[in-house]
Parts: structure tokens; sequence; C-alpha cells
């Protein structure tokens, strides 16, 4: 039902249920706050939001205060402004600002407001001198000295169902800590992150260590970027969201000194065609069912650490940079008669987990990681900007098409069900022995669950998408109740797929990840081959070089542990 | 006799014993009218606010009338439970009598968590809810969506002790005060509630015959009078803490109730989290900026989330503008 309202003398709609926040957003009317975010239950902790509303005494958050009809708001008043700016000035007495080395410095929402209120940052001494800075794994840095202890992270790292950031007390104040539990354990997705308004967490080594792979200038430098990168890092330059720069992007990676510039999406491409091969299989089989994706590495971690049970669910198949990675330092290598030590392998990704998962022992060829460095989306830009490439004018050039181009499959994997999409247009594909054009647009969309159902030669694939743990969890007590509800499942761990992902630009939230998902969809309708299993370099390459199984195993498969806890 | 109990109560003008003063009829009235599967009566014995015991003497003279009370919400408010959220020692102390007397009832005894915040009315629903001690944000209030996310009729039990006496026909508008401090009769005494401070002070034969101040309304939130001030009846919870001047260093005295107050308070909102501690530090330093502070004061006043930074201007105000 729609109401009406007055806000600052505007009359204004809004659906009914909406907070005074969300409906004079709506509304274009902005008003200030920090600690509040759409995936979030609203915190009211930083107490900026404030507004009057008539006929009721005092300030109000409203942030937590529920539009109502006829009322009459006040967004601003020589009363609200001082607030404000008390508040903020509190807010910065315990954030010590790191500016240059902080991921939020282009998009600070922190100074932005300080310079609106006429806020005087160091008016008082900062309490957070000493607190400590801490390492999660090889993935993610805490600098608890930025904390302004809004708490978003525990929400979203409850909501992860990984529990690991915990509120606790020492002295007389509340510190966010990482948990000594032993049975709990990050699992890398970088949601906290994503997060948190002041930029108190960072990926490791970011922005310090990010030039480390251009100066290996006596070897192969080849970089590869994921799908989902294409239409998020634009941000980074104030392009519109969602705005398309696969071509840009390339170009910008020759000029930091690249020497090849690869597509991660032809490495999805191969992951597709071994996943769909794996799924019939297991379908056949009636073993291991229901599988589960693997190219999330914090998803795999989540369940070899908290469901270490359902370890044998997940498909054998290696992530797609990771087989692109091997292609690169062997297929390749050997067609371009280099050796693979003197190749060293890139990956842009839109994910802090990525940094943890190229670490893993188990991924090496004959004693070669298939990749040797991971630089998340913000490291990317971030280099970009310094070496003064200018993206938006730069000229578009194509992609290193040495290992060829992707078919539509291998970009939708950036969204929440494009994994799962990807797989089932292969089966499809298989099953009729000649090209398809079926959109299996049930799995499509930012809901954080989706459900569909493809029968195929008598059987029937019952198919469940989940993006967040939190809705991966949803699925899994559901086969709790019943094994047999679905028997093939794809977990993304961060809402709406990689496109949401931990090392993407922030801020993110439902409505940008949406624009950023719909851009991968618009690249793959305008693809003439959209099955794995149609591209020329996946047939060439099964033809040449993946013609026998124990290199197939070699490449393209992978094992998994049982976790004890990591982050201690 | 369910809606009789109502209108009596609003016949007899009772006012909530919490502090809030808020008619107790509209609670129970609105908890009543709730649409909902299940509802709760909870009668609130945390007594948290240093130097007040009256609920503790309640508790301890008159548990019959207490129960009697509750119970007497239970039969007008249909579908409902109870609870009696206990301080740790009150529980222990009065688990056995309590116990006795609710036998048969639906009404469970809480032992309460957590210290001074936790007698507010939202942060003892997480408590029992076994979640975070920290305040809800209102509204909802607990009237439409309290314990479990059910309307909630939460009451002091000094409120119930009243509802028993409108019960029996002899309600008298009177109210408990504790009284301590540097006296020479401490103890809860019961007067009527127009009496004035200074009236209470001499009834109860401890009116000082030295120079003075009293924090009256409770050892945290209550304010701060100087005996020209006493002519007014009592705000907040029902305790007059009195302090010997001579005696008395006052900075000190308030880095103290300052201290408690970060210990209690939740850290959640910005003006109580890092305000109450740069007023501290600047008492404690010796290094009162008049500027900073009054803005500070502003801001816990008027943006803290929960009636705890609130309240703590009260007594902060007080303290600076006539004893520091
Ligand atoms: S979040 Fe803090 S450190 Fe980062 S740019 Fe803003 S003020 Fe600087
Ligand atoms: S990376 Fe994920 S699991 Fe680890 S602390 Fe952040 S939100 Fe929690
Ligand atoms: S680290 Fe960031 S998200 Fe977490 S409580 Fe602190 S300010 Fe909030």
């Amino acid at each position: 039902m729609k109401i009406q309202a007055i806000i600052d003398d505007k009359r204004i709609e809004s659906e009914e249920g909406k907070t005074i926040l969300e409906a004079a957003k709506d509304n274009g009317i902005k008003i200030p706050s920090l600690c509040f975010h759409s995936d979030l239950s609203p915190g009211a902790s930083c107490r900026l939001c404030l507004v009057e509303i008539k006929g009721r005494k005092g300030l109000h958050t409203s942030c937590s205060v529920k539009l109502e009809h006829n009322m009459e708001i006040r967004t601003k008043s020589p009363e609200i402004e001082k607030a404000r700016r008390i508040n903020l000035e509190l807010i910065f007495s315990q954030h010590i600002e790191e500016c240059d080395d902080c991921l939020l410095k282009l998009n600070c929402e922190l100074l932005r407001l300080a310079d609106e209120f006429k806020v005087e940052i160091t008016r008082f001494s900062d309490r957070k001198k000493k607190y400590p800075i801490y390492k999660f794994g090889p993935s993610l840095i805490f600098d608890s000295s930025k904390c302004i202890d809004c708490r978003n992270c525990v929400e979203v790292c409850h909501i992860q169902q990984a529990d690991f950031l915990e509120v606790k007390k020492r002295g007389c104040f509340y510190e966010i800590v990482p948990s000594k539990n032993k049975k709990r354990d990050c699992i890398y997705c970088g949601q906290c992150l994503v997060h948190c308004p002041v930029g108190a967490f960072e990926a490791v080594g970011e922005f310090e260590d990010i030039e480390k792979p251009l100066k290996n200038k006596d070897k192969v430098v080849v970089f590869q970027f994921a799908p989902s990168i294409r239409t998020s890092i634009g941000e980074e330059f104030n392009l519109d969201y969602g705005a398309i720069v696969t071509e840009k992007l390339a170009a910008a990676i020759r000029r930091l000194g690249a020497d090849k510039v690869f597509d991660v999406s032809v490495g999805a491409d191969f992951t597709t065609y071994e996943e769909a091969k794996e799924l019939v299989e297991r379908l056949k089989g009636g073993k291991n069912l229901p599988m589960f994706t693997s190219c999330c590495p914090s998803w795999v971690k989540f369940v070899e650490f908290y469901y270490p049970k359902l370890i044998p669910n997940l498909t054998s198949v290696r992530s797609p940079h990771i087989i692109s990675g091997a292609l690169i330092k062997t297929y390749w290598a050997k067609r371009e008669n280099i050796n693979p030590k003197n190749i060293v392998v890139v990956s842009i990704m839109p994910c802090v987990a990525k940094k943890y998962e190229i670490r893993r022992k188990e991924l090496k060829i004959k004693g070669i990681k298939p990749v040797d460095y991971v630089l998340t989306t913000r490291e990317l830009a971030w280099l970009i900007r310094k070496r003064k490439i200018d993206i938006k004018n730069i000229k578009g050039e194509e992609l290193d098409s040495a290992l060829g181009m992707p078919s539509g499959s291998g970009i939708i994997y950036g969204a929440t069900g494009g994994v799962m999409e990807s797989a089932l247009r292969q089966v499809s594909y298989n099953l009729l022995k000649q090209p398809i054009d079926i959109e299996f647009k049930k799995v499509r969309g930012m809901e954080g669950v989706k459900k569909a159902e493809l029968s195929i030669g008598g059987g029937i694939i019952k198919a469940a998408v989940a993006s967040g743990i939190g809705n991966a969890k949803r699925i899994l007590d559901e086969l709790k109740k019943n094994p047999k509800l679905y028997n093939y499942i794809e977990v993304m761990a961060c809402p709406g797929g990689c496109i949401g992902g931990g090392g993407q630009p922030v801020p993110a939230d439902k409505e940008i990840r949406r624009k950023r998902a719909e851009s991968l969809y618009s690249i793959d309708d305008k693809k003439e081959i959209k099955t794995a299993g149609e591209s020329p370099i996946v047939k060439r390459v099964y033809d040449e070089f993946l013609n026998n199984e124990k290199l197939i195993k070699d490449i393209c498969h992978t094992r998994y542990f049982k976790k004890k806890k990591e982050v201690k | 006799m369910s809606i009789d109990i109502i209108s009596k109560i609003k016949e007899a003008g009772l006012l909530g014993k919490s502090g809030s003063n808020f008619p107790v009829w509209i609670k129970w009235d609105s908890v009543k009218k709730a649409d909902a599967l299940k509802k709760y009566v909870i009668a609130n014995a945390a007594e948290g606010e240093p130097e007040v015991f009256k609920d503790g003497f309640i508790l301890n003279n008159y548990p019959k009338e207490v129960v009697l009370g509750i119970k007497a919400a239970l039969n007008c408010i249909e579908k409902s439970s109870g609870y009696i959220y206990l301080r740790k020692d009150y529980y222990n102390k009065f688990k056995y009598t309590l116990n006795k007397l609710i036998k048969g009832a639906d009404i469970k005894l809480f032992k309460k968590t957590g210290g001074y915040l936790s007698g507010e009315e939202t942060v003892l629903l997480n408590i029992i809810e076994g979640r975070l001690s920290e305040p809800r944000i209102k509204p909802p209030y607990p009237t439409e969506s309290g314990l479990f996310g059910y309307p909630s009729l939460i009451n002091n039990v000094e409120t119930f002790y009243r509802v028993s006496k409108v019960l029996k026909g002899e309600y008298k508008d009177n109210r408990f005060y504790s009284i301590s401090g540097d006296v020479n009769n401490r103890g809860v005494f019961e007067f009527k509630t127009d009496l004035n401070i200074s009236q209470i002070l001499k009834e109860s034969n401890n009116f000082p015959d030295f120079d003075f101040f009293v924090q009256a309304g409770g050892g945290i939130s209550g304010e701060i009078l100087l005996p020209s001030e006493l002519g007014r009846p009592l705000k907040g919870t029902g305790g007059i803490i009195i302090y010997n001047r001579k005696r008395t260093n006052p900075a000190s005295l308030i880095v103290k109730k300052l201290k408690f107050l970060m210990n209690e308070n939740c850290d959640k909102c910005v003006p109580c989290r890092e305000g109450i501690y740069r007023i501290f530090e600047m008492v404690k330093n010796n290094d009162i900026d008049k500027d900073k502070l009054n803005e500070i004061v502003f801001a816990l006043e008027e943006t803290s989330l929960c009636g705890l930074g609130k309240c703590s201007v009260v007594s902060i105000k007080g303290f600076f503008n006539k004893l520091l």
C-alpha cells in the first residue's frame, strides 16, 4: 500500500513498511548515514541519520523508524546538524585515519560528511591508537584501530554462518575480535570488508604488494581476469554501475607491462565441460549426490571446516582461473616453447578467498603453481590509477587469443546462477548434440535461493542455487530433512555471486550487484557461442592436449580435506 | 473481572513505579488488546541502580501481594505466561518463597545476568531470550513486540504490589523510598507520592544537620539536588542518597559514576560509548573544556539509543552545574 508523507516540505509517496531513510532515498532525499547497509538490519549505532518528526519529542534515527502516513519530517535543522557534527567528531576520535592506504580513499563517506558538517576531525585524541591489527590467513587484514564499532562485520559474518568475528569486552570497552573458539574459522569471503563503512578491513597486500608481479622483468608475465571484473571495475573510475570495459581493461593491463592478457572465462568453459561430465556420471551412478559446485573457495573452505561430511559432494573440478592458469603453464607454454618456470600468472579476481585458494598445495602440477598471484578488482584499479592510465579514454584492445575466446557461459560465471546455467546448457547440448539457445531464467536474478528442474534423457536435474552462505545453509537444512530434494547445487559465498565478492569495488549493495550481473548477461546475449562444449578452443585443447584421463585429472580436478582452524 | 481490573487501576490513577511514571492501565490495556497468539507478563526486579533497594524490601515483606498482582495480570490478559525477572542476589534469596507462591500458576523465575543495563526493559527481553545484553531499537515497543516477538507487559514489582492493593480495595497513593548514604536511619519507607523530598527526609528521620547534597531517583541516573531544591517530589526510581559535603569530593565521586557507566553501557551507540568516555577523560585529567562538555551532553541527551545514555546527563549536568 502507498502512503504519503512530507519530508523537508516536499510531498512524497512511499510503499508502506519502509523506514524513513529508505523512503527518503527512494524520493531522492539523502539523509547522512554511516552504519546503515541495506543488506543488514539497522544497527542505529552511528546516530547520524537523525531527523525530527512533527509531534514527537527529540531526534530520531531515520534508519530505524518506519515511515507512517502523513508524517512530517525534517532532515535538516540547526539542532540536527549540531548533533551530527558532535557525533562525527566522536566517531573520528575512535578512528585512526590511514587515508593514503585506504581502500575508501576515493569515496570515503566519513570524510565527505566531515566536510559537509564542518567537523574538526582531531578535536579529540585517538582512543584506539594501540588497537591491534589482525591477519586472517593469506586473505584479509583487520585494522581494529580504524573500527567505529558499528558491528556490521559481526552481523554479516554471522549471516555467512562463520561467526568468526565476535564482540568482546576488554576493560570498559567492547571490541571486535576474531574468535578464539576452535570450532569457528574465517572462510575468507571478505563480506566483512564489503560491509565496513570505514575501511577497517583490507585484502592482504592491498596496495602495498600490488607491483610485485610486474617486477618479474625476466619472465613472461601473463594476466588473466575473471568474468565478473569486466562489469565492475569501471566503478573505480567513475563509470556507471555495470559499465562493460572488457577491451579497455585489456589495453590498460598491457600498458602496465603485462606480456599477455587472457580471459578466465575460457577457463570457466573447461570447468563447465568437466563439471557437466561429472554431473551426468554421478546422476547415473547415484553416488555423492547432490553434487555441489566448487569454484568458490570460500564455500569450499566452509564445507571443509564446518561440514566435512559433505566433502565428497563437492565436484572435484577445479575453479576456472586454476584451470586456465594450468593450461597457460602447460599447453600454451609448450606451444610457445616457453619454460613454464619462466611464466608468471596473475589472476585478477573479485575475491579475497582466491588469495587463499592459490596456496593450496594439491593444485600444483609437477611442482608448479598454476597461478602465482591474485590481485583483486580494487588492487588492479589502484595499479591502473597509480600508473596514470586513463581507462575512460583508452582505446580498447582485443584480449590475447592464443587461448581462444570464451563462450557466453564462461562470462555469466560471474553472477549467481551462472555456473548452474552453464552446466545445464552443456548437459542439454551433449544430449541434443546440437547448439542450443536455451536460457535458464529460473536460476538468474538476485534472490538468495533459486530453484529449477530440467528433464533430460529420462532423468531430472533438480537444481538449487544459493548465494551467501546463510542461503546455502537453508538448502543444507532442507537436505537434512529430504536428502533427495536436489541433485545439483550451486553455491557462491558472496551475495549475488562473484559480482558481489570481497575483492570488488565498495560500496556494493543489491542494486549495484544487479547492475553488474545484468551487464554480464547482456554480453552473453550477444555471443554466438553460448555453450562451453561448442567453443573451438575447448574442442581443440581436448583434441590436441587433454586426450588422456591422467592429464585431465591433473589439470582439471582436485581434492579437498577436512580442515582444522587456520586463523588463530 | 478482567476489564474490571484495568478500569479499577485507571480509576486508582496508578502510575508505573520504575521511574517512568507512565499510567499503568494504558500498558495493560494495549497488551490485552494486542492481537497475538501468545503474550507475556514480566515483573521486573532487576533493581540495578546503586543504592536503591526498595524492590528487595518489597519481595522480602510482600511477596504474596506481588504474586497476586502478577496473577491478576495473567488473568486479565488471555494467552499469557509470566516471568519474575530477578537480580542475582534477589533470586537466591527469594526463590524458595516465590516458587511456593507461584505454584500452579504459569509464572517462571528468571535469574538476571549482566549488570546495570540489564534492568532496561528491552535489554531484559534480550537476556531472557538468551541474546546479547543490548537494548533494542524502539519502536516497536514491548507492548507490541516484546519477549520472543510477542506483546509483553513489563512492570516493576512495586507496580504489581500496588495492583494487589487495588484488587483488595486497599489502594492508597503511596510509594516506597529507599534512603541511604550519610544518614542515621538507612532503610525503606512508605509515604504518599506527593510528599516532597525534604518531607520524606524529615518524616523518615533522616534530614541531615550538616551541609549536604542528595542524589534523588537512583545512584546513577538520579538528579543532584542541593538543600534548597528539596521542595519537589521525587522523580525516577525510588531512591535518595545523601552526601555529606565536607566528606565528599565531587570530582572523584563523578569519576566513579562515569566509570560505572562506561563499564555498564553496551557500547553500541556513538554518544554513549565515546561521549561518556570523553567526559570521564576530562574530569580525570582535570582538564574540563566547557564547550566540549556541553556539546557531548547535548549529543548524549538528544541522540543516545537507550535510556542509559539519555538519563546519564541528568546527574552529569548536576555535578558540573552545582558541585564542580
Ligand atoms: S575511511 Fe578513514 S582512513 Fe579511509 S579514507 Fe576515510 S577517513 Fe581515511
Ligand atoms: S572473511 Fe567472511 S568469514 Fe572471515 S571474518 Fe570476514 S565475513 Fe567473517
Ligand atoms: S570493523 Fe568496520 S564493520 Fe566491523 S564494527 Fe568496525 S567499523 Fe563496523
